[in-house]
């Protein structure tokens, strides 16, 4: 649905030179939830700000519902543009429009007649849960519900793809939760295609079916959440299960398992202890939900030196876990 | 020297008020009404003809953008630096040719609003400048084009402040209509020259000075509450924040 191809985009200001996307490459799928996390400076606003041109890139192509943005009129950009709704960290809506003065502006754009206008604006406002808002200003409104009211402006165009710029940043980790089942109500309801962008990992494991990690203005890694979490040294999944700093525990071997799928509700450590003798201790553990299934890393003390224990190892491994062993 | 005492004194000072008030409206209504429909416009084109502005390559040529930037910026300059009382001599040929006279109230009104709308102009620049970009984005965003932009976006994002601006382009319209009085432009200012300071009458002085009192003040009053009325509550601190910038920006330019 987006396909972003060896994108770059530099920012001179004065005699700095700041190279913001750096031969970017992204494909976003029909119907999924896509989220790109880096920390701030890694160039995931120029990202999503280039997918719909509002930022144009030096080089590269943009391509999203079978449209080469990059290659398109002005007009025609424009027109395009309909089709991709977005939502912003700051809300950005008018001050001097109501809820659904707001709401309508997009329609206003496109030049739906008022009547028509009016019937959508409501519809819309009902499905982001604020109809009876609508007479009123945004300077009104909590921070969560203006960000409604900028998803229910995105939506009123009826687009095929929405771009999300940090639009929970800015929220409590309340309204932060409440928002993304929003999103993630709309991907499933009207099967819209999302693309966000975030820095935080609470997003990504909440409702995101892929990831990429940016860094620098390069995507590190990226792909499905399922995959990334059996790819051995796969930085999202360590972000997605931080197990912390490795214990120094000369003599003994420390070990990641990363399972998911079916191997997640295996006794894995009552099967070591039985089938080795081993006294395993359990230095940490993360459980998640992702896409419906669980998923989770665990870190193990076994004693005796790695070298020792490659018999339990390849167990594990044969098993169908990933097995990473901790200061090697 | 007019003598109080006169038994048709206070009835001719009430004649004499009533025209000076109902030319002063008339100089400063008309010329109002010219700078806000030149100057709204001028002020658009200053922000959006500026580096990253929403004009910044009209007709795809950035150099054509610059260069209007730069003419415009260089008469509202102009405009603002040149002292009103040299302004409105040096208009006098251009007046003629505009009205046919430079004398009277009508002929005052071209120097009028060829102070005004530079004046005016910096102020619409200003409160425009001060709208988020982020809004220009959001509306981006939605597929509008640049006439939208400005025409749902900044204009109304923009309102709050630039009718506080245009109150205090009023406020210097009646200011410099008091000076074209002192050259025969009539109003209030004549009333005040030739009554209050060639015959000595301090009455209509102080008479005359009441009235432009109060119309400042009434014009100022409805402005902050047309301004409040467009807020929305979240906005009145921004327009305070613009105002000591018009004040310090525009007035002292005058």
């Amino acid at each position: 649905m987006i396909s972003v191809q060896h994108v770059s985009k530099t920012f001179r200001s004065g005699g700095t030179v700041t190279a913001a996307l750096q031969d970017v490459s992204l494909e976003v799928a029909e119907g999924e939830i896509f989220g790109v996390i880096g920390q701030s400076g890694a160039g995931k606003s120029t990202l999503i700000r280039a997918v719909n041109l509002l930022e144009r890139p030096d080089s590269g192509t943009v391509t999203v519902d079978g449209d080469e943005l990059t290659a398109l009129s002005p007009a025609a950009l424009r027109a395009a543009r309909r089709k991709i709704g977005m939502v912003f960290q700051h809300f950005n809506l008018l001050a001097g429009r109501t809820v659904r003065g707001n709401v309508e502006l997009g329609l206003e754009i496109i030049g739906v007649d008022g009547d028509q206008r009016r019937r959508r604006a409501f519809e819309i406002l009902d499905l982001v849960g604020l109809a009876d808002k609508a007479g009123s200003y945004p300077a009104e409104l909590s921070g969560g519900q203006k960000q409604r009211v900028g998803i229910a402006r995105a939506l009123a165009g009826e687009p095929k793809v929405l771009l999300s710029d940090e639009a929970t940043s800015a929220l409590d980790p309340e309204t932060t939760r409440s928002i993304l089942d929003l999103v993630k109500t709309i991907n499933t309801d009207l099967g819209l295609t999302v693309l966000l962008i975030t820095h935080e990992m609470e997003v990504v494991k909440r409702i995101c079916d892929s990831a990429a990690l940016i860094e620098g203005g390069r995507i590190v890694e990226q792909g499905r959440i399922v995959s990334l979490i059996s790819t051995a040294g796969s930085r999202l999944a360590h972000e997605l299960f931080p197990l912390g700093d490795a214990p120094r525990t000369p003599g003994d071997t420390v070990i990641d398992i990363t399972f998911s799928g079916g191997s997640a509700d295996r006794p894995v450590i009552a099967q070591l202890a039985r089938t080795y003798g081993l006294d395993v201790s359990i230095l940490g553990a993360v459980i998640e939900t992702i896409g419906g299934n669980q998923a989770g890393r665990t870190r193990l003390q076994l004693p005796g030196q790695p070298r020792s224990n490659t018999g339990p190892i390849e167990d594990l491994r044969s098993q169908g876990m990933l097995v990473e062993i901790v200061g090697e | 020297m007019i003598d109080p005492s006169a038994p048709d004194f206070w009835s001719g000072l009430f004649q004499v008020l009533l025209v000076g008030t109902g030319q002063t409206l008339y100089m400063v209504g008309v010329s109002l009404l010219i700078t806000v429909v030149v100057g709204l416009p001028l002020g658009i084109v200053l922000v959006g003809t500026e580096a990253g502005g929403l004009f910044e390559s009209p007709f795809g040529s950035r150099k054509l953008g610059r260069a209007i930037n730069r003419i415009l910026e260089f008469i509202v300059n102009l405009g603002r630096s040149v002292p009103f009382i040299i302004l409105m001599v040096a208009l006098i040929p251009f007046t003629r040719l505009v009205v046919g006279t430079f004398i009277g109230p009508t002929a005052a009104i071209v120097p009028l609003a060829v102070v005004a709308i530079p004046f005016f102009a910096r102020m619409v620049e200003i409160a425009i400048k001060e709208v988020d970009t982020g809004l220009i984005e959001a509306a981006e965003s939605l597929g509008a084009t640049r006439w939208q932009i400005v025409a749902k976006v900044l204009v109304p994002e923009a309102l709050s402040p630039m009718i506080l601006g245009l109150s205090t382009t009023v406020t210097s319209i009646i200011n410099f209509s008091a000076m074209v009085g002192t050259v025969a432009g009539g109003g209030l200012g004549d009333v005040a020259v030739r009554y209050g300071y060639q015959r000595y009458s301090t009455i209509h002085m102080v008479a005359v000075i009441i009235v432009i009192f109060a119309i400042v003040m009434v014009l100022q009053g409805l402005a902050t509450l047309l301004a409040r009325r467009f807020a929305h509550k979240s906005r009145p601190a921004r327009a305070e924040k613009v105002l000591p910038a018009l004040r310090d920006g525009v007035l002292t330019g005058a």
